[in-house]
């Protein structure tokens, strides 16, 4: 930036205007975490306190731990997630790599059929999905799951990628074909790298779904050896009763995995979001 | 020997024909240039030509042999792009070595032609750069090179100076000049810049429209154009085209003349204002507008003292005149 623009003013007023973006956005994080340490009673006294030395009770994450196979559900949501995103990223980078590079017949049909699926809701085939699963005995596996995911995901991954990959040099390409490289290296190699940006967007925008997703997992995969994060803890929420202190818990440990992924991939997704306007 | 033969080529993209009936022969060893304006097809009849688009119709030999079947890499060319095209993932010595490592060649032959290609084009203290730590030149240079360690049958340039700044222009200009002398390989070459034709060329080949307008050395050219086209492409600044009748001459033909042809001269053909003068030094280019939209460009050596403004005649030996008809063709 230009020094004329930067006067201290603008900079107090940006930097406050985001602070209190990440405050806001932030809090509710903040309250569940620290009622998560506390004790029934406390939290429903005063839900703001931070937990002192009278109101300080792990009692939430004891129950998360005793109750069901707490690290299975992990295990379980992690597996469907990762496998879900390494898929949707493959198989919509490959597609969107042949849509934007071949000349072939129907190419624009075969563009516009795959976008289709970014306007309908895959949960409008909920029940389809369910007797397909059922036909094929893959109710109540992981399996199911990854596929489920992976077919909402590919749509939009399709669209975001092939428009980044229609902008990846021809020269480069062809040069790769003179070198005698063949299409599978061109594209793992020249192509891949180079998009790299715009996969972490889209691996970014994926992820948060799947791993909340309550739907797919309740009617797909419910049972014991199978259940998600966010399935599991549904264990917690009643009808007439609600342990909301293992319910507190349970969400405050789920949020790490993802934040953990979303640092992996967040360098990669803010070139994304500034390449272009930042050459 | 011919290096390069093809037979009546012809390329559409769906409904647009882009390129039309073109044949075309280039002997072993020469350098010929394809010169256009942007769009006229010149890219796409050199990735015809390497095999990364298939002609509609038509067939490309490359040294005798029918290559219309066979993929790019197998056709013995190399081929050198504008946007120079390096892979950003490998170093200077992995941008050049990749496509003999495609090959299998043995680590030796690597090795020496490497050290060959760059000894020649000054590159042997970037070998183990990558392409962002070079400058624009320089990874032209390395694309250059990438081509020459193959040593192909024919070499293709799409554009290869169009990224360059001037100056820089000129030095690869004659350092590719200087290749193909040392390399006496055969050499097809792209380009919109009449000047790197010029320069260059054993051969030059005039493209309009996807459709060969003349082909020639770049002399011959010049001094006996086939149309009003290739007149008006060739030399720099550009030929002057009058209406015959300006000058006492049949209706409907065209008279082109070149400005260094043109002596200014009280007692001219015509008169008219002189609009602007641009002095360069050795030349002086002189704009004389002789009214109805009609101005030719003078171009005289050395330095004059012409003012705007002033009322000139311009005179012209008939000799050095082309008259065109009007439909473009030459008709004297
Ligand atoms: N892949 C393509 N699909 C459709 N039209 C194309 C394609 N490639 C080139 N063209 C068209 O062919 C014409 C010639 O292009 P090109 O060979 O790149 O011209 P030049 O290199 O002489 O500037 C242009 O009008 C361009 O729009
Ligand atoms: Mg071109």
């Amino acid at each position: 930036m230009n020094k004329a623009r930067r006067s201290p003013l603008n900079t107090a007023a940006a930097h406050a205007i985001l602070l209190t973006y990440t405050l806001i956005a932030l809090f509710p994080v903040f309250v569940i975490v620290i009622n998560s340490f506390k004790t029934r009673k406390a939290i429903f006294r005063e839900p703001l306190a931070l937990p002192s030395s009278e109101t300080f009770s792990t009692i939430g994450y004891e129950t998360v731990f005793k109750q069901g196979d707490f690290f299975l559900y992990f295990q379980n949501s992690m597996i469907v997630t990762v496998c879900s995103l390494f898929f949707i990223l493959l198989f919509g980078a490959m597609a969107a790599f042949a849509l934007a590079e071949y000349r072939f017949k129907g190419n624009t049909l075969m563009g516009l059929y795959l976008a289709l699926g970014i306007m309908i809701p895959i949960r409008i085939g909920t029940v389809a999905i369910l007797e397909m699963m059922v036909a094929t005995g893959l109710v109540n596996t992981l399996m199911a799951l990854i596929l489920v995911y992976t077919a909402q995901g590919l749509p939009l991954a399709v669209f975001i990628l092939s428009e980044f990959m229609k902008q990846v040099s021809d020269d480069l390409k062809n040069a790769g074909r003179i070198d005698g490289l063949s299409e599978y290296t061109i594209f793992f190699r020249l192509v891949v790298p180079l998009v790299r940006p715009a996969m972490a967007t889209v691996a970014v925008f994926n992820m948060i779904p799947i791993w909340n997703d309550l739907w797919f997992p309740l009617i797909l995969a419910p049972a014991e050896a199978t259940k998600t994060l966010t399935l599991g803890s549904q264990v917690f929420i009643g009808q007439f009763v609600t342990d909301w202190n293992a319910v507190l818990s349970a969400l405050s440990m789920a949020i790490l995995p993802v934040m953990i992924l979303y640092v992996i991939f967040s360098r990669q997704l803010i070139r994304g979001i500034t390449s272009g306007a930042v050459k | 020997m011919t290096a390069l033969k093809l037979t009546n080529i012809c390329k559409s993209f769906g409904k647009v024909e882009v390129l039309r009936n073109i044949d075309l022969e280039v002997v072993e060893g020469e350098f010929v240039v394809f010169v256009g304006p942007s769009g006229c097809g010149k890219s796409t009849l050199l990735r015809v030509i390497a095999g990364l688009e298939d002609a509609t119709q038509g067939t490309v030999e490359i040294g005798g042999e029918i290559v219309n079947q066979v993929p790019p890499a197998k056709r013995g060319i190399a081929m050198v792009f504008q946007s120079y095209a390096l892979y950003p993932h490998l170093t200077v010595e992995g941008n050049m070595t990749l496509a003999l490592k495609q090959e299998g060649q043995s680590k030796d032959l690597i090795a020496e032609r490497v050290a060959m290609a760059s000894r020649m084009l000054s590159l042997e203290d970037y070998l183990a750069r990558r392409p962002s730590e070079l400058s624009g030149g320089q990874r032209q240079r390395v694309a250059i090179g990438r081509a020459i360690v193959r040593e192909p049958k024919l070499f293709l340039f799409d554009e290869p100076l169009s990224n360059l700044d001037a100056a820089l222009r000129m030095n690869t200009r004659i350092e590719i000049a200087r290749l193909h002398r040392q390399l006496h390989a055969s050499m097809v070459y792209v380009t919109h810049d009449q000047t790197e034709a010029m320069t260059l060329a054993d051969k030059i080949v005039v493209l309009r429209d996807g459709r060969v307008e003349q082909v020639g050395s770049p002399m011959e050219l010049y001094n006996n154009p086939a149309n009003q086209f290739v007149a008006g492409f060739l030399g720099a600044p550009s030929m002057n085209f009058l209406p015959a009748e300006r000058l006492g001459g049949a209706a409907g033909l065209t008279i082109g003349i070149r400005p260094e042809h043109i002596l200014l001269d009280g007692a001219g053909r015509a008169s008219g204002k002189v609009t602007h003068v641009e002095k360069l030094g050795g030349d002086t280019n002189v704009l004389v507008d002789l009214g109805d939209g009609c101005v030719v460009t003078v171009r005289l050596f050395r330095q004059h003292d012409v003012e705007t403004d002033s009322v000139v005649g311009i005179d012209f030996d008939e000799a050095d005149s082309f008259s065109f008809d009007s439909s473009g063709a030459r008709v004297s």
